[in-house]
């Protein structure tokens, strides 16, 4: 018997593939409603910390160098305020096997399927999250296919894609390569089927608990180094994963007073579907085409019930300009000796302003650093730019159209930070709750999940609601 | 003749036609097929290029396509010269020189 191979066909197969793929039973957490016990799926799904300490220590992934960035410091108190400027530290999870963070949530993943006795896995990425899993597949002898979005209608593939795709072949996986568009989910599913490999998501509980050990990690290290836990960390956000795990494993640390800092490169005005636009970007990852719908609807990933959820943890949420990331990539190659790649580094040149608002002897710190090599990197990626038609410019980062120019900051005191109204979102997040549920009335249990999801206060959920004109349910109903 | 049965190549598919796409998508996409390109060794005898082929992926999946390169390699690099970043170290190492007194 063949299975019917149409786009509706296999889109409407979604849930039968997912539950086979991967291994949970995600209707057990759903209220039926709004709510879902978000907790208990990552408790019953997911490791303990200590568990995952020992998955990772397997694979030789996690417990990487700390820096502290004195000469960036300095010039970040050139531009503040007597008195002001915090330290910046960097977390260089470019040590880790493959290059780069994504290596714990892989390690976890990959660790569960080869358990699970899956002969391969499977994931769909453009960015680093494919050579983690390659790499940690090679590790344990499982076979791996990378789904990436590559090219755009003219077979123009970004650079930094490519190498990544360049190095998922280099640990013997299979890179099938798609042109632009959310459709490549259909192809994905069909290989789940046709496969019958692990869906080694981003988005599972395992792949968030493998993230968890960073936060644990840095808070362990700054109390040994400096008697306490960070004042802040700011993390580059895009699908929330990353933040979401390092937030997580700061309060299993009992760091509770840790700020948790997002941070985007800005592509307003960029449609992240949109063929034509493909290319016009300078960023494939950590930009907010992924980081605002992702935060405002976690479950828009390729699983039923996302427990990436940067919403219930981030306390700030501020956005850079892209030249200001390619500006503190070369700086940090400059004064510090450290060439890395420039995706990772979109939360240092944030951190470089945070720091000026901060004391001087209060702590920041850069949780990521990826590796660096042909086609990721800050000259094939300009490189690229110009040859689309984007203009290279030095000035006011502020001036910067996305798609049409990246402004180099004319010195380091011009990086600055803009803020998102993290209200806003939130206020988005619950509009998208109703309208994805098409729930008429929420119940209570529905309110104190939004709250917690959101991160706010029932004033603020019922607020919200109200404006929606959506009722709560009351108790005695 | 361009390639023999065991020839590394790269083949190229059409997986949505235009009008097949999904509803939501921008215009300028729903303009344009949703392609694929994937690698393998070649099953068939021999083949040229623009044939259709068959290929056995590195991990062992068969799958089919248009045949478009034998011995496809990696070509992205370090880019061309970029003059714009020149002046970042230069400036700051100035600047870190001047000391920490605040301007």
């Amino acid at each position: 018997m063949t299975k019917d191979r149409s786009f509706s066909a296999v889109m409407a197969r979604k849930p039968e593939i997912m539950k086979s793929s991967v291994g949970i039973d995600y209707d057990v957490f759903e209220s039926g409603s709004i709510a879902f016990d978000y907790e208990r799926m990552m408790k019953e799904t997911g490791y303990t910390l200590q568990e995952i300490e020992e998955i990772q220590k397997e694979t030789s992934v996690g417990n990487t160098p700390l820096f502290e960035l004195r000469n960036i410091t300095k010039l970040a108190r050139k531009y503040a305020a007597p008195g002001k400027g915090a330290r910046i530290f960097l977390k260089d999870e470019a040590s880790n096997p493959s290059g780069s963070f994504k290596a714990r949530r892989a390690a976890t993943a990959v660790y569960h399927a080869q358990k699970l006795g899956y002969k391969g896995v499977i994931s769909a990425t453009s960015g680093n999250y494919g050579a983690a899993v390659a790499s940690q597949a090679a590790m344990r002898g499982l076979k791996c296919i990378i789904v990436q979005e590559c090219y755009d209608s003219k077979g123009m593939g970004q650079p930094e894609i490519i190498e990544k795709a360049r190095a998922c072949e280099a640990y013997g996986a299979e890179v099938v390569q798609l042109s632009v568009g959310p459709e490549l989910f259909y192809s994905f599913l069909l290989l789940l089927e046709d496969t019958g490999f692990f869906n080694a998501s981003l988005y599972t509980p395992f792949g968030i608990a493998g993230v968890e050990t960073l936060g644990y990690e840095l808070s362990m290290e700054f109390r040994e180094k400096e008697g306490r836990d960070p004042d802040a960390v700011v993390i580059t956000n895009a699908g929330g994963g990353n933040l979401t795990g390092t937030a997580r494993g700061l309060i299993k640390a009992g760091a509770l007073d840790t700020k948790i800092i997002g941070a985007s490169v800005s592509l307003t005005g960029l449609h992240m579907a949109s063929d034509e636009q493909f290319n016009k970007k300078s960023f494939t990852t950590g930009h907010t085409g992924f980081g605002i719908p992702f935060a405002t609807w976690p479950d828009r990933s390729d699983v039923p019930r996302s427990a990436a959820r940067p919403l219930r943890y981030l306390d700030r949420y501020v956005t850079v300009n892209q030249g200001s990331v390619f500006y503190m990539t070369e700086l940090l190659a400059q004064v510090e000796g450290l060439e890395r790649g420039p995706a990772g580094n979109t939360a240092l040149a944030a951190a470089f302003a945070i720091a000026q608002e901060m004391d001087e002897d209060q702590i920041v710190v850069v949780q990521e650093t990826e590796y660096t090599g042909a086609g990721k990197h800050i000259n094939p990626q300009l490189t690229f730019a110009k040859e689309n038609g984007i203009k290279v410019l030095i000035g006011n980062p502020a001036d910067e159209v996305p798609g049409e120019n990246i402004i180099l900051p004319e010195n380091p005191g011009k990086i600055s930070i803009m803020d998102l109204d993290v209200n806003k979102t939130k206020k988005s997040y619950i509009k998208n709750c109703i309208k994805n549920t098409d729930v008429k009335k929420a119940t209570k249990e529905d309110v104190e999940f939004m709250m917690a999801d959101a991160k706010t206060t029932e004033a603020f959920v019922l607020e919200t609601l109200e404006e929606l004109g959506v009722k709560v349910e009351t108790e005695d109903k | 003749m361009n390639a023999i049965k065991g020839d590394w190549v790269r083949i190229h598919k059409i997986i949505l036609k235009v009008g097949e796409r999904a509803p939501n998508i921008p215009e300028d996409t729903q303009k344009v097929p949703l392609e694929m390109w994937d690698k393998g060794f070649l099953l068939n005898e021999s083949a040229n290029i623009g044939d259709e082929v068959e290929i056995e992926t590195y991990i062992g999946r068969k799958i089919t396509g248009e045949l478009i390169e034998v011995n496809p390699f990696w070509d992205h690099d370090f880019g061309k010269a970029v003059p714009e970043l020149l002046y970042i170290g230069r400036q700051a190492r100035e600047l870190l020189e001047e000391g920490e007194k605040h301007d």
